[in-house]
């Protein structure tokens, strides 16, 4: 069943974004993230301008993220301090992307800035992924790896301390306005969450217990990319409606599905597989970006150069 | 003061041969409407030649249809290696360019009309692309402007359907243009041609008008006009959307 997207304005099939919504919600069930790095290149690869996916990809993960967080605060695993000192840093930060996002699209140089980010985020998060997980896996056939210790670092000794006390830390709010800044910007840039940043930074870098580590992102994601829709919304005009529900949809249906499958597998099976899949999206990108393109010319909005 | 009236009739007509052979055409349609189902259109364009006298019979006669969409300026931009990557370097902008165009003649282009009467009526979509300032940084803006053509023919957006004007005892024509489904709105402006040796004899026009309808022209109205509420309501629409299917599912792993 082919559908009219009013603001995208081409017509795709209606079942292939149910099942696109599908297979990356069975993904983020799966692993726990929240897909969107995955969501926007393949709606590039369907034919949605850059633009949309982009803006329509953030409409869609306040909504998926929205079911999540529920849960995370009936189960009391949402630091809502530090929950909120990121979000002041997010919101920073969804604001400067966006400027950033607007200015290059002007140049005609967003596209670049899209796929280079998701190379070098992918790129980095992927193999450190990797490498993590196999030094885990290696450790678990070794048989009992002792527990992690919190170090002392440079956080540690930054002014404006607070009490974040369901993560029972006394840090300095810097590090932590700083991560949600950077998570804006990717936000409002890449159209994702930023999950696969947060998370790992709000474990190595702040030092949070890793029980309210997913609660605490996914209420800050909440926030952050509900801003950046409306920030595209009301300078773009790149939203569609359409789109995101029938994403939503299928994304929701397949995340429960992921969930279910997720259990059975082993946490370190599933990182060194959501390694791997963040390295071939990551390759792919790359390859596309090194390899001559069939056609070297594209026709873009006018206006400003 | 007869014999004056018919030399006026006579010189009006040497002057004016063209009104020897009219059309007298239509339409299948000329209104499309882009709902939620669009998947394109086809328009039937169709007519007859009225003539007073009996055609002349060295030069066959030939029939041009084109159908233009509104134009918009546009900037095409070139891809270079830089530092071992593909980007975007050179730009040019173009003040104008139609955003759907499609020709359709009776025998080829070149058969069909000559480059002068290409050139005066504008048939060929080049003629309608309008280059803004003097591009002084493009060398070849030719190279741009061909691109352009060639990136909006494979997406179906630009058309050259040769020999595809059906001509039935130099009287009856008719074709098909097909109408992709990522139009844009706007008149598209519809004409047709007649020729002979080349040269246009008599031209007919009309309108063919694109627009968005029910909730597809609802939600691009709100989107451009009050997009701060539209933002709230895709927000909205979307949370609902999420929370009814999750809960929906879950209902049905219940049972």
């Amino acid at each position: 069943m082919q559908i009219y997207l009013p603001i995208a304005e081409v017509s795709v099939n209606a079942f292939l974004l149910l099942g696109l919504g599908g297979i990356v919600g069975v993904l983020s069930g799966m692993f726990g993230v929240g897909g969107g790095f995955l969501m926007t290149p393949l709606l590039f690869f369907i034919g949605i301008p850059p633009a949309v996916a982009v803006a329509t990809e953030a409409n869609q993960i306040v909504a998926s993220s929205f079911s999540g967080v529920l849960a995370h605060l009936k189960r009391k695993t949402v630091d809502l301090r530090m929950g909120c000192v990121l979000l002041v840093g997010g919101l920073i930060g969804a604001a400067l992307g966006v400027q950033i996002f607007n200015a290059l699209k002007a140049i005609g140089q967003v596209d670049l800035l899209v796929k280079l980010s998701y190379v070098l985020f992918l790129g980095i998060i992927g193999s450190l992924m990797f490498v993590e997980s196999l030094r885990a896996i290696m450790k678990s056939r070794k048989g009992g790896g002792v527990p992690k210790r919190r170090k002392h670092t440079w956080v540690h000794n930054l002014p404006f301390k607070m009490k974040f006390r369901t993560s029972g830390l006394y840090i300095s709010v810097i590090p932590p306005i700083m991560v949600g800044v950077l998570v804006g910007i990717l936000a409002a840039i890449m159209g994702v969450g930023g999950g696969f940043i947060m998370v790992p930074a709000m474990i190595y870098l702040l030092g949070m217990p890793t029980k309210v580590v997913v609660g605490t992102s996914l209420f800050q994601i909440i926030f952050v990319t509900a801003f950046t829709t409306l920030l595209h919304a009301t300078t773009n005009f790149t939203v569609d409606m359409g789109l995101a529900v029938l994403l939503l949809v299928g994304g929701v249906i397949g995340a429960q599905i992921g969930a279910r499958i997720g259990v059975r597998l082993k946490a370190e099976q599933l990182r060194v597989l959501l390694a791997f899949m963040v390295l071939a999206v990551c390759g792919k990108l790359g390859l596309d970006l090194l390899i001559q393109p069939a056609e070297l010319f594209e026709l873009g909005a006018a206006g400003g150069h | 003061m007869l014999r004056i009236l018919s030399i006026v009739a006579l010189f009006l007509l040497s002057a004016l041969p063209v009104r020897a052979e009219e059309i007298v055409a239509g339409l299948s349609q000329n209104r499309v409407s882009i709902t939620a189902t669009f998947v394109g259109s086809e328009i039937l364009i169709f007519g007859a030649v009225k003539r007073e006298s009996p055609p002349p019979q060295d030069v066959p006669l030939e029939v041009v249809v084109v159908v233009e969409g509104p134009s918009a300026p546009i900037t095409v931009r070139k891809k270079d290696k830089r530092f071992g990557i593909w980007v975007n370097t050179d730009a040019m902008e173009l003040a104008a360019a139609p955003s759907f165009y499609a020709i359709a003649t009776s025998d080829t282009l070149d058969n069909t009309i000559s480059k002068l009467d290409d050139f005066r009526h504008l048939i060929s979509v080049e003629r309608s692309i309008h280059i803004s300032d003097n591009p002084f940084n493009i060398n070849d803006p030719r190279e741009f402007t061909d691109a352009l053509i060639r990136i909006r023919e494979k997406s179906g957006l630009y058309k050259r359907l040769e020999n595809s004007v059906k001509l039935a005892q130099d009287t009856l024509f008719e074709t098909r243009i097909a109408l992709p489904a990522n139009l844009t709105e706007g008149d598209y402006r519809t004409r047709i041609l007649l020729t002979r040796g080349g040269q246009v004899t008599s031209e007919y026009e009309t309108i063919i008008n694109v627009q968005k309808v029910g909730l597809e022209r609802w939600i691009f109205n709100l989107a451009h006009e009050k997009p701060l509420i539209y933002g709230l309501l895709s927000l909205v629409i979307a949370i609902a959307a999420g929370w009814g299917a999750s809960a929906a599912f879950r209902m049905i792993l219940r049972n």
